[in-house]
């Protein structure tokens, strides 16, 4: 790719980050949504969180993992056990990452 | 005053600084920062390590503002794939961002065209996570809906930049086996846990993570898409059974 196909494909990139973000809020109309569809994307930020965060830490290289001698898998745990314990989501990230490097680079899970 | 809008003079900018929910908006956005930050660090190594020179990763942080679609353009960008591939896989991953424009819709509608879209361009999806939780109701305590936006935008923008621009102009010593995407990933995790509550959002994110990871061969990241709509679907029919099991049973408890 040269240097200016590299900055079209970066502009084209911005204004999709734009247009998504503000995708419904664009017409001046009002619109009007069923009631069902309302009740329904409640649940789209939370399946989206759930959606990214299953495959990063069950899959290697596209296939689901078959050990359990993995660092992920303790540092999910520990991190959620974490985070229903204090509800607290700094502490959350730091329990997981204190049990996750360890297995990670002295074990080599 | 109807809610401060978009700070375009100095006088706004410095009552929306101060306003008390600007702080608690950068606040609840600090506790996520770790978290923003080792996302953006690892982002930003990605673009220089997949062959962008160091300006145009800064323009391409800059400019863009989209991890995650950042992150799947830039493999099919380093293997000279079309354009338009390119940018269809970045619209597919932003493809949840359309879903939140429909709900910030009812808080941002009152403002004028250019001010919404700034509004929307600078939403992250943690961003979109902490307004709802605190504003649920578009009508509710609306003065102090914009400042709280501001302030949980500005720290989600400075932590996300600041890490991804340390990545561009550290990637080639940062060694990757210290997993720092996991600290974002954990981040997600935190928030995602902040979102459970009755039976039905855990029945969601189940089906949510099952669907994932069974769809995942889908290209451009469709996977996310799908695991969306079946877990709206999952966590509807689960508040409709919910709702009809209470309904037979206080009929019967009263017959």
């Amino acid at each position: 790719m040269s240097t200016w196909e590299a900055i079209l494909t970066i502009a084209g990139l911005g204004l999709i980050t734009l247009l998504t973000r503000s995708f419904f809020l664009l017409p001046e109309r009002e619109l009007h949504m069923p009631g069902l569809i309302k009740r329904g994307l409640k649940y789209a930020p939370l399946a989206a969180l759930a959606a990214v965060i299953a495959p990063e830490v069950l899959m290697t290289h596209g296939e689901l993992i078959v050990t359990w001698r993995d660092a992920r898998i303790f540092g999910l745990v520990a991190a959620t056990a974490y985070y229903f314990w204090r509800r607290d989501i700094l502490g959350t990230i730091l329990t997981g990452m204190a049990i996750y490097l360890p297995l990670r680079l002295v074990l080599g899970w | 005053m109807g809610g401060i809008p978009f700070p375009m003079n100095i006088a706004l900018l410095r009552a929306t600084w101060r306003h008390p929910e600007f702080r608690l908006g950068a606040r609840h956005m600090v506790s996520l920062a770790l978290g923003i930050a080792a996302w953006g660090l690892v982002t930003g190594v990605a673009m220089v390590k997949t062959g962008l020179s160091v300006p145009l990763a800064l323009f391409m942080t800059f400019f863009v503002f989209a991890g995650s679609a950042q992150l799947a353009a830039l493999p099919l960008m380093a293997a000279g794939a079309p354009m338009w591939v390119v940018w269809a896989a970045a619209t597919c991953v932003n493809l949840r961002f359309v879903i939140f424009s429909a709900m910030w819709r009812p808080y941002f509608a009152r403002f004028p065209l250019r001010q919404r879209c700034v509004l929307g361009y600078f939403s992250g999806d943690l961003n979109y996570v902490m307004f709802m939780k605190r504003f649920p109701d578009p009508e509710h305590r609306v003065p102090d809906q914009m400042p709280y936006y501001w302030g949980g935008v500005a720290t989600n923008w400075v932590a996300w930049q600041s890490a991804s621009v340390l990545g561009i102009l550290l990637a080639n010593v940062i060694p990757p086996e210290w997993g720092l995407g996991f600290a974002g990933v954990l981040a997600l995790l935190g928030v995602m846990c902040s979102l459970l509550g009755e039976r039905a959002t855990w029945v969601a994110a189940g089906v949510a993570s099952a669907a994932a990871v069974a769809a995942y061969a889908l290209p451009l990241k469709l996977n996310i898409v799908v695991a969306i709509a079946a877990a709206v679907a999952a966590g509807l029919v689960m508040e409709t059974a919910e709702r009809a099991w209470k309904r037979a049973h206080r009929t019967g408890a009263g017959a």
